[in-house]
């Protein structure tokens, strides 16, 4: 009976340790991401970054700046005169309180990339927090594609290289051992560490975007998990005086 | 002593309605008078907590509801409307998953908990298959309810099922049409769906539950020793082994509520995607119907089943495996015929049976999530095989027997089975074909030809005359 308690359970718990499914196709390993989605400076640097670098394509249209500026500590004020771009039909900026979309028209966007620029509120949710470090750090010059650059975990993705400012060129080089790997060629205006941290900075920022609770849920899950420890406590205690009658 | 209409303690509001619906009555027929053993262990949790789930997900989901748009257009971005801009939309909305899941741990569980104390035995055959068909609907409802998000696992897991009837001879290609109400998966289907998920099945389920429970209080509960506490009864007709279910099993109930409420929160707000397999990744890119996604895996309650399919090349025999493993359910108590109930006093052969087919069930469920190698089909054919002979198996377990019978009876199961891995014998998986056929023989070895000749493992024990504690 034990024994048959015990299977079960290590069977269920088999099922529960399924591999991550890896995302986009690409197999080879993926840096970590390292981020923490607490801190503030990081997430409002990722804002800014995405929203100077990013936004021109890729919307985020299931969240609102307001929200945004809410959770990352900025007022809506700064929120309107810094990083609203977009305007409505009157040519006015949208308001601070619209959904985050973008000018970019969907056939804009497959004639100019050959693909629509996917939304990325859920990029994070979809592909992994360390996928998504990993692919802004991957790009290399190849000029075979229209484009210029190639990305070594999304094969041939339509996207330019849009940090090349920031991170400056890399080349796909082989070593001694024979192995492939990216080099800097030509620096930009920032050091390694420096693009470093400001990938994990728009990584940061995605990941709030893609579950803006996910704080909150793990805040709250504590209390009531605390609330519910209490109440089985004292249900335990009343099974037992209610159950002392029995046998 | 509010149970008692004779006495109007309560004054003169209960014997008003007493008077006029049987209130006070039901309340003793079914909790205060409702005399359940005394000895209910671990496993009799999760039927008051399925029960417990049920009422979640019809909660959560009447407030889902009030924000969801069933329409292709708007239903993906209504559903991120509820995580974001909702006020504790993201609750209730992973509240609803993961009740939806838990919903399957607890019915798996519990439907376990009948097979380990013979809970399906006579006089219980139609709780059992009240129960069975519990299963079926609410399998129905996870599934139209799984299209609801219409992301892309929504479109293509919804897709690849209905797809699954295109299979049957002459109508198949017109059914899946009927069924989609369009030529493909379309807003026709999403909106259909939409009615089932949150009318017809729901009520069918519930009306189901209700019938499950009075059938289950005409005849009473069974126990972990399988015996029948209405065999012994004390000079006022009550069961000696028996106690009130309320308050004895409400508050014992309250402290397993806690505990599973726990379990919940900690999914609900700590892994609400349950490592990707209560809600999958790919489901956050709205559905596509152009694109097709790599892998298309069921979620996790379905992977068995779907295992089953895919065992079989043949896709419309395919089919048919798959809703045979889930109607072989409803003969359980026609097949097992052994007059011992619970698996404390039947033999090691048959608790042999139950353990290797949970193993098998689990096996083929983890299975089902990966992709179709030559490997997995091979093993999921190989634990398909397992997962039916359990049936066989109850029934050749239900009395002892002789050892010609033995050895032709376990002839004729592994011929059947070897001889179509001869017909479909390929060199180039030899030894993997040759070793996997070891899996279900050794199983049916152990269950049919040991007990032949080493009697004690085949031989039930007696059972006591009153329960154990």
């Amino acid at each position: 009976m034990k024994t048959l308690i015990a299977t079960t359970f290590l069977a269920a718990a088999a099922l529960f340790t399924v591999p991550a499914a890896s995302a986009a196709g690409y197999d080879g390993d993926l840096e970590k991401a390292n981020i923490d989605v607490t801190n503030e400076a990081s997430l409002q640097r990722g804002a800014n970054l995405f929203m100077n670098y990013c936004m021109g394509c890729h919307a985020t249209e299931y969240m609102r700046y307001n929200r945004v500026a809410r959770d990352i500590g900025l007022t809506e004020q700064h929120m309107e005169e810094n990083f609203i771009f977009m305007t409505d039909e009157a040519g006015d900026p949208v308001g601070v309180g619209s959904l985050m979309k973008n000018a970019m028209s969907d056939d804009y966007g497959e004639e100019a990339f050959g693909v629509v620029p996917p939304d990325l509120t859920m990029t994070t949710r979809i592909n992994g927090e360390d996928w998504v470090y990993t692919f802004l750090k991957s790009f290399y010059v190849d000029e075979s594609r229209p484009l210029g650059a190639n990305n070594e975990v999304f094969e041939n993705v339509g996207m330019p290289h849009v940090l090349w400012e920031l991170q400056g060129w890399q080349e796909k080089v082989v070593d001694e051992d024979g192995n492939e790997r990216l080099e800097l060629v030509r620096s930009g205006q920032m050091t390694q560490s420096e693009y470093d941290r400001a990938v994990r900075d728009i990584v940061t920022y995605l990941s709030y975007m893609g579950e803006p609770m996910q704080l909150e849920r793990q805040r709250i899950g504590l209390y009531v998990l605390i609330f519910l420890g209490i109440f089985t406590i004292l249900a335990y205690f009343l099974k037992k005086e209610y159950w002392k009658d029995v046998h | 002593m509010a149970s008692n209409p004779d006495t109007k303690i309560q004054g003169g509001l209960l014997g008003w309605v007493d008077a006029r619906f049987p209130l006070s009555q039901m309340w003793n027929e079914h909790l205060a008078q409702y005399y359940a053993p005394k000895n209910f262990n671990f496993w009799y949790f999760f039927g008051s907590l399925a029960l417990l789930v049920l009422v979640i997900q019809i909660v959560s989901g009447i407030f889902l509801t009030m924000f969801y748009k069933p329409d292709a257009e708007l239903a993906f971005a209504s559903v991120e409307y509820i995580m974001r801009d909702v006020e504790w939309g993201w609750l209730i909305r992973y509240m609803h998953s993961t009740g939806a899941s838990m919903f399957f741990v607890v019915v798996y569980l519990h439907m376990f908990r009948a097979l380990l104390y013979g809970s399906y035995k006579k006089p219980r055959e139609l709780i059992w298959i009240f129960g069975v068909l519990i299963y079926l609907v609410l399998m129905a409802e996870a599934f139209a309810g799984y299209l609801l998000p219409w992301g892309q696992m929504s479109y293509w897991g919804a897709q690849v099922i209905v797809n699954l009837f295109q299979t049957i001879p002459y109508i198949g290609p017109d059914l899946v049409t009927w069924i989609r109400g369009d030529f493909l998966l379309s807003d026709a289907t999403l909106n259909r769906f939409f009615a089932l998920h949150v009318v017809a099945l729901p009520l069918v389920l519930i009306m189901l539950v209700a019938a499950h429970i009075i059938a289950l209080h005409e005849v009473g509960s069974n126990n972990p020793d399988g015996i029948n506490i209405k065999d012994n009864k004390d000079e006022n007709g009550i069961p000696k082994d028996g106690i009130p279910f309320h308050p004895y099993y409400s508050v014992k109930d309250l402290v397993g509520v806690g505990v599973f409420l726990m379990v919940f929160a900690v999914i609900m707000f700590f892994f609400p995607t349950g490592g990707g397999l209560f809600l999958k990744p790919d489901n956050m890119i709205p559905a596509d119907p152009l694109v097709t996604p790599d892998l298309i895996p069921p979620v996790w309650y379905f992977t068995s089943m779907y295992s089953v399919l895919r065992s079989v090349p043949d896709p419309f025999l395919g089919v048919v495996a798959m809703g045979a493993a889930v109607v072989m359910l409803f003969f359980i108590p026609w097949l097992d015929r052994n007059p011992v109930l619970s698996m404390r006093y039947r033999s090691f052969a048959a608790k042999f049976n139950l353990a290797v087919f949970v193993v098998a069930f689990v096996i083929l469920g983890w299975l089902g999530l990966q992709q179709a190698t030559t490997e997995v089909s091979e093993m999921s054919l190989r634990f398909a095989t397992v997962y039916f002979a359990f049936f066989f198996l109850l029934w050749f377990l239900s009395k002892e027997r002789s050892v010609a019978f033995s050895l032709i009876a376990f002839a004729v199961v592994v011929g059947i089975y070897t001889i179509y891995d001869l017909l479909r014998f390929d060199p180039s998986d030899a030894s993997l074909i040759m070793w996997s056929w070891l899996i279900p023989t050794v199983y049916l070895f152990v269950t049919m030809v040991a007990p032949a000749f080493a009697r004690g493992l085949g031989r039930d024990r007696a059972v006591p005359e009153r329960v154990t504690s």
